[in-house]
């Protein structure tokens, strides 16, 4: 075991990791982490905590991750490249794993175009896989990046994202290899809608045997509406939502359309559980998360293991 | 080349609107070449400040001149004569040769006509894209000969990231991902196996992290 992450001890011991996520409030109300939080206790592996998702600025996914801690539940640091150098990344890492946060995802994260504050500077120092270097080097040899010693090094169960389905497709594979290479544990992918291209991905994926080097978990967004649905295909980038997934959650009454989004869902996970190489799922419900409880426990994932 | 475009006319007669006699000062470098701050472009800015301050009915002289560099000492000189001449210089080169100006005649106000751009090549007739950053450190050889940092929205150096879309950038649809276009490359000279190379953390000293840089030729510096 690299570290004492909850994360890694489930997705060791050959479990369906299931994690989902948290994003922190647009101001300073703690009430409004603790609340999210709440629901997903008991119900997922690891609370990721979005950092400036949407280049939108939100409380610190630090400050978030050490409330969440506090409850008693296990947080998961995410970390943009967009906002912060090396030194304040590094600051960061460390100042987490001396609160006891022990897992952390590595992105370059949405570019500042798409926020609130288009104006920023997009910092970009290093990108999501110098970033895993990095913090990979931290935890095994005990170095910061830049090469002096770490006086209590942080051990961090480090992630990352993966997008199968941004193009070039051909590519994607290779991608991931770079990751693996760069040193990541686990991987974190983009929603999935089309299974059959996920499923082609995890084909490469297998291929070159990277599902031995690092724990998959698949991405799975619930829809909550045919809006969403055709918002997700038209305005999101790097989303991949097939035209029949838009047609069967319009094609029932607006008051269905929730509880088609969750079933479609629910056969999503049913199909990819089998998937060799799938070591769990991510379940990202955006502003849905009292919704998660149902999910995990409809898919079959309760209780929870304990460690 | 290095690029540019003129400023908006209104804050153009703002910057003058203070001064009775101003010299006009154009470059026939990279500014004449991208058709912003030429002899052609000179004469034409001069013209429509020229009609406004009438209209207005406000005394103004307006002298023109294109230097050959208004990067260069050499060039600047011959200004001398028509220095004293004038309140203010408006320029019409890059930021460097405003600065140029500002250098060699201390108690002239000089303005500046261009906003400067970056560092591109014309990729048709009247279009010009960013192709590189002056990162002090040249990666080229590594990436197919197309520079992720001038050229990647997020100037990743191990992309693309999860937002390219046919060919394009997530920012947007103009932008080529140049990723894509490194992949594209790799792909023609047989070289995919180096995409898998994780190219390291970049030391930004070169760029502009050790401070205003400075290229010092001994065998040329008198």
């Amino acid at each position: 075991m690299k570290t004492e992450s909850t994360l890694e001890k489930i997705l060791a011991s050959g479990q369906l990791a299931v994690t989902s996520e948290c994003g922190p409030p647009r101001g300073a109300l703690p009430s409004k982490v603790q609340e999210k939080a709440e629901m997903l206790r008991g119900c997922v592996d690891a609370v990721n905590v979005t950092d400036n998702q949407t280049a939108m600025v939100r409380m610190s996914s630090l400050a978030a991750c050490i409330l969440i801690k506090q409850m008693g539940l296990n947080p998961l640091l995410q970390m943009v490249t967009r906002d912060r150098n090396r030194l304040a990344m590094q600051s960061d890492i460390i100042g987490a794993y001396s609160h006891g946060i022990n897992t952390m995802l590595c992105l370059s994260g949405d570019h500042p175009h798409f926020g609130d504050h288009p104006g920023a500077a997009a910092v970009h120092d290093i990108d999501s896989i110098q970033a895993v270097e990095m913090v990979k080097k931290m935890r095994d040899e005990g170095l910061f990046q830049g090469g002096q010693k770490i006086d209590g090094p942080p051990k961090m169960f480090i992630g990352a994202a993966a997008n199968p389905f941004a193009d070039p497709f051909e590519l994607r594979v290779a991608r991931l290899a770079k990751k693996v290479k760069a040193g990541v544990d686990f991987i974190q992918t983009q929603c999935i809608y089309n299974v059959d291209k996920f499923e082609k991905w995890m084909e490469g994926v297998r291929e070159r045997g990277l599902h031995e080097k690092v724990y998959i978990l698949a991405g799975i967004t619930p829809m909550k509406s045919a809006g969403m649905a055709k918002y997700m295909k038209n305005k999101v980038p790097g989303m991949d939502v097939p035209d029949d997934v838009v047609k069967r959650i319009s094609g029932v009454p607006k008051e269905n359309q929730a509880e088609e989004g969750i079933k479609m869902c629910l056969e999503t996970i049913d199909r990819l559980k089998n998937v060799k190489g799938v070591a769990g799922f991510h379940i990202m419900a955006i502003e849905w998360e009292h919704k998660v409880p149902e999910i995990v426990e409809r898919a079959g994932f309760l209780p929870r293991p304990s460690f | 080349m290095i690029t540019a475009e003129r400023k908006p006319m209104e804050d153009l007669i703002k910057f003058v609107s203070p001064y009775r006699r101003i010299l006009l000062v154009g470059c026939n470098e990279c500014v004449t070449v991208c058709s912003a701050g030429g002899r052609k472009e000179v004469a034409l800015l001069s013209s429509a400040l020229q009609m406004h301050f009438m209209k207005e009915g406000k005394p103004f002289e307006i002298k023109e001149m294109t230097l050959e560099r208004q990067c260069d000492p050499e060039y600047v000189e011959e200004l001398v004569p028509y220095i004293d001449q004038v309140d203010a210089v408006l320029s019409m080169s890059c930021g460097c040769g405003v600065q140029e100006i500002a250098r060699r005649f201390k108690e002239k106000p000089v303005l500046p006509a261009v906003n400067t751009k970056f560092m591109g090549a014309s990729e048709r007739q009247g279009v010009w894209a960013e192709r590189c950053v002056g990162c002090g450190d040249c990666g080229l050889a590594r990436t197919a000969g197309i520079c992720p940092i001038a050229r990647c929205s997020k100037q990743l150096l191990n992309g693309p990231c999860g937002g390219s879309t046919r060919g394009k950038c997530e920012v947007d649809p103009d932008i080529d991902c140049a990723w894509q276009l490194i992949w594209d490359r790799l792909k023609a000279l047989g070289m995919t196996d180096k995409y898998e190379e994780n190219l390291p953390a970049k030391d930004w000293r070169p760029a502009r992290g050790a401070g205003p840089r400075k290229i010092v030729r001994e065998d040329l510096a008198s």
